[in-house]
């Protein structure tokens, strides 16, 4: 049900307001539903965040593996691996993957990682999940419209995967997808149809983000439960608001590129195509420039940056103040900065492109503006230090991945001041180092903000706990893994090793890295079999978990734990509650935690 | 204790961020002209007259939608059907003036796979089109929606904001058509 809601019989619809009007939300956990109601065009937000979950944990593990095959490759360049063939087929031919699959899995890799996991797997789970039960709401603005938003996330992943397994193979130019790679069918193997259906695929991507963000932001600007004012909300929402804000006004630019793009591909346009020649035969596209491309990606590019990092922060906020039953230290400094580099995040775009022949004076104001990006981020990893000083931690998984997330935002983010640098970029742009910075920054950080997530509103979501046991194996190889994996590569870049090349080892300047690359590969498989076992811990606990006996078994002061444990559509069985103060009262005047919906005492300070 | 508390209906604020999203999109578009109007092989050349035509029926149909929710407010439903119908034909026959340009730019050997300053003026053009149409889709089931007759709608919600979106359409048009005039 929603407020879209079909009126059946002879009946009268008036006002303007009512969400809960023409049909009764207290009703949502009693009205008959069948399983495709429930389970798969479901407009209960929590059953559409637990689908965009799953399909995010399946893309994980395919884009994941695709990382392991081409890292056999990195790391084993003369072993041939007889069983690949059975896997990838004359893509690997004499166990040996081809340069056409290794480029084509990079880009599947850097695709279904960036978009499909730590964009719709992280921010459409979490804010789906989160935005409802924290601002307390009965479910989202538009109910309707948030269960599109997943079937067309579902949608773009048909045609994404359905392009692994073209003839031609999927898209192989980058997940950046730059031009003319990306613009003439000719160009490459895997500029061909793999490259239409990666466009269509992320055209449907850009629609199931832009129909989720306008939900987000409609709810919890508007959907707010009595007593709940913008300074009352959790870092969470206020994270998800801003990564929504972030969305909706930069997804579209990409899309408008993508859409020019496609014109350059099918109509003989030239706005990305200049003096081409083709095996020899010049192409009659004239005027056209690649680098307007990459302003337009770019436009989007740095913002999706922040896009996958911020609700992540918002998260890890929640969950370090949760276990170290302190307050959040700088609440509104918290969201200042979130604020900030929401704003900067558009300002940033061009210092991925200081070796395009941008203008000097220009490359100066954008490093300026890069470096800028570092005092916000600096607040907030200040501010989480602060905050767990002297706390009472409780080493859970959920805060284990919150710290690590601290410890690998900042290794990863020190070294984005090096890349800010327009003429240190001159050297490093396109080497291991920037594999290294923004695996660190923004793959390993995302995924731990999303692994914090995961553990610790688990417990909501399905009623049960996951296992400790497997958490902490799971967090210690993954943090240790991480580290080994991309510290090295950072040497590999400062020494020249470029990115994207399928076998380094012809080169003598980068043989002798070959000792390091077999290394970083062993590790690579060794962290992937580690997320198995998460990924068997996730489904196994879903079943066969610890049952759940307190609504609000980490002892929190938000909404999310006010409601039954398992919490119908709808989500509170009666009224909604109010409140009163603001979320990290922990360990105030001497009482562990205080609720949201505890009114202010007469002699009690406001925080 | 509460029940479910809202300012503005979700709807339209929905639509006021979805208009956001739409405008960075035409931004992105407008962009990426001034950025290549600025290197070679750029052609300079007369819009179709029938632009400026098709900007008055457009500009036409935002007073009928505006009257359109006028009386739906005063509970005249006749007249309602009738401004809705007209408004959804009027934004058709925009549709069609700006393909008639087209045709009228081909005429001229100014065709999609030519000079960017020629292939922008079709990409952009024909994606405000989709826009306008996208709205001639919600009118028509406002349109069935008022013939309805187990329901009686007394909100005015769907008509606010169907006629925010369409001169929305109309503004972006406006904005379009002096952009492409001034910067040649």
């Amino acid at each position: 049900m929603s407020n879209e809601a079909t009126l059946h019989g002879h009946q009268e619809v008036h006002g303007s307001l009512g969400h809960d009007q023409g049909h009764g939300h207290d009703d949502h956990g009693h009205h008959h539903e069948t399983f495709i109601s429930k389970y798969v065009f479901s407009m209960d937000h929590k059953m559409i965040a637990k689908q965009f979950l799953i399909t995010g944990i399946v893309w994980a593990i395919i884009g994941a593996f695709f990382s392991v095959l081409f890292r056999l490759q990195l790391g084993f360049p003369d072993t041939s691996f007889p069983w690949l063939q059975s896997i990838l087929g004359h893509w690997a031919e004499n166990g040996h993957i081809t340069p056409q699959a290794y480029y084509a899995l990079v880009t599947m890799h850097g695709t279904i990682l960036v978009f499909f996991v730590l964009t719709a797997g992280l921010s459409g789970t979490f804010s789906n999940f989160l935005i409802p039960l924290q601002v307390g709401a009965r479910d989202m603005a538009s109910p309707f419209m948030n269960m599109l938003s997943y079937w067309f996330f579902f949608l773009a992943s048909l045609v994404m995967m359905s392009s692994l397994f073209v003839q031609t193979g999927p898209a192989s130019g980058g997940w950046t997808a730059y031009p003319p790679l990306s613009a003439l069918g000719d160009a490459s193997i895997g500029s061909k149809v793999g490259m239409d259906l990666w466009i269509a695929s992320m055209a449907l991507f850009v629609v199931s983000q832009l129909l989720g963000g306008l939900n987000y932001i409609s709810t919890i600007l508007n959907m707010r439960t009595k007593g709940m004012s913008m300074t009352k909300m959790p870092l969470t929402i206020w994270a998800f608001f801003f990564t929504a804000v972030l969305g909706v006004l930069s997804f579209p630019v990409l899309l408008s590129g993508f859409i020019l793009l496609l014109f350059d591909r099918h109509a003989g346009t030239s706005f990305y195509l200049s003096d081409i020649f083709v095996a020899g035969k010049a192409l009659s596209n004239e005027g056209g420039s690649a680098i307007l491309y990459q302003h337009l990606f770019w436009f989007l590019g740095h913002p999706e940056v922040y896009i996958i990092i911020l609700p992540a922060m918002g998260m890890v906020s929640e969950v370090l103040a949760i276990n170290s039953r302190k307050p959040i230290f700088g609440y509104l400094a918290m969201i200042g900065s979130l604020f900030a580099i929401c704003i900067l995040a558009f300002l940033v775009w061009a210092h991925h492109m200081f070796v395009t022949g941008l203008n000097p004076f220009l490359g100066a104001f954008f490093v300026l503006l890069t470096l800028l990006i570092a005092v916000p981020s600096a607040i907030k990893v200040f501010n989480w230090l602060t905050t767990i000083w002297r706390g009472n931690i409780n080493f859970t998984p959920g805060a284990l991945f919150s710290i690590g997330f601290v410890s690998t935002f900042i290794s990863g983010g020190l070294t984005g001041i090096w890349l800010g640098n327009s003429s240190i970029d001159i050297h490093l742009h396109d080497t291991y180092f920037v594999i290294a910075h923004f695996h660190i920054v923004m793959g390993v950080s995302a995924f731990f903000g999303m692994f914090a997530g995961i553990y610790h509103w688990f417990p909501k979501m399905y009623g049960r706990f996951m296992n400790n046991t497997l958490g902490y194996i799971h967090f210690w190889i993954t943090l240790v893994g991480a580290y080994l994996i991309f510290w090295p590569m950072h040497y590999e870049g400062m020494a020249g090793m470029p990115r994207r090349y399928f076998d380094y080892s012809t080169w003598e300047s980068f043989k002798q890295f070959a000792d390091l690359n077999h290394f970083i590969s062993i590790v690579v498989i060794g962290v992937f079999a580690t997320q198995m076992l998460f990924v068997f811990n996730f489904f196994y606990s879903i079943f066969k978990g610890r049952k759940l006996t307190n609504a609000n078994p980490w002892k929190a002061t938000t909404l999310e734990w006010t409601t039954p444990i398992h919490a119908g559509h709808g989500n509170w069985p009666g009224e909604i509650p109010e409140v009163y103060r603001w979320p990290y009262d922990y360990s105030k005047d001497g009482i562990d935690f205080i609720p949201q919906t505890t009114p202010i005492g007469p002699n009690e300070s406001a925080h | 204790m509460s029940a479910q508390r809202n300012k503005i209906h979700p709807h339209k604020y929905s639509l006021w961020i979805a208009m956001g999203s739409i405008t960075m999109m035409f931004i992105g578009f407008t962009s990426a002209y001034i950025v290549k109007r600025a290197q070679a092989n750029w052609k300079v050349f007369e819009l179709p007259k029938i632009f400026w035509v098709s900007t008055a029926v457009i500009l036409l149909s935002s007073v009928t939608i505006q009257l359109a929710v006028k009386v739906f407010k005063q509970r005249q439903m006749g007249r309602y059907r009738q401004l809705i119908t007209l408004t959804a034909a009027l934004g058709v026959v925009f549709a069609a003036l700006q393909l008639w340009g087209f045709s009228d730019m081909a005429a001229h050997g100014l065709t999609l796979a030519g000079p960017a300053s020629v292939s922008f003026i079709y990409v952009i053009v024909a994606m405000h089109i989709l826009h306008v149409l996208g709205g001639v889709v919600a009118l028509l089931v406002m349109f069935f929606r008022a013939y309805r007759t187990n329901v009686k709608v007394y909100s005015p919600v769907g008509i606010e904001v169907a006629a925010t979106y369409w001169h929305f359409v109309d503004a972006l048009w406006i904005y379009l058509l002096i952009f492409l005039s001034v910067a040649r």
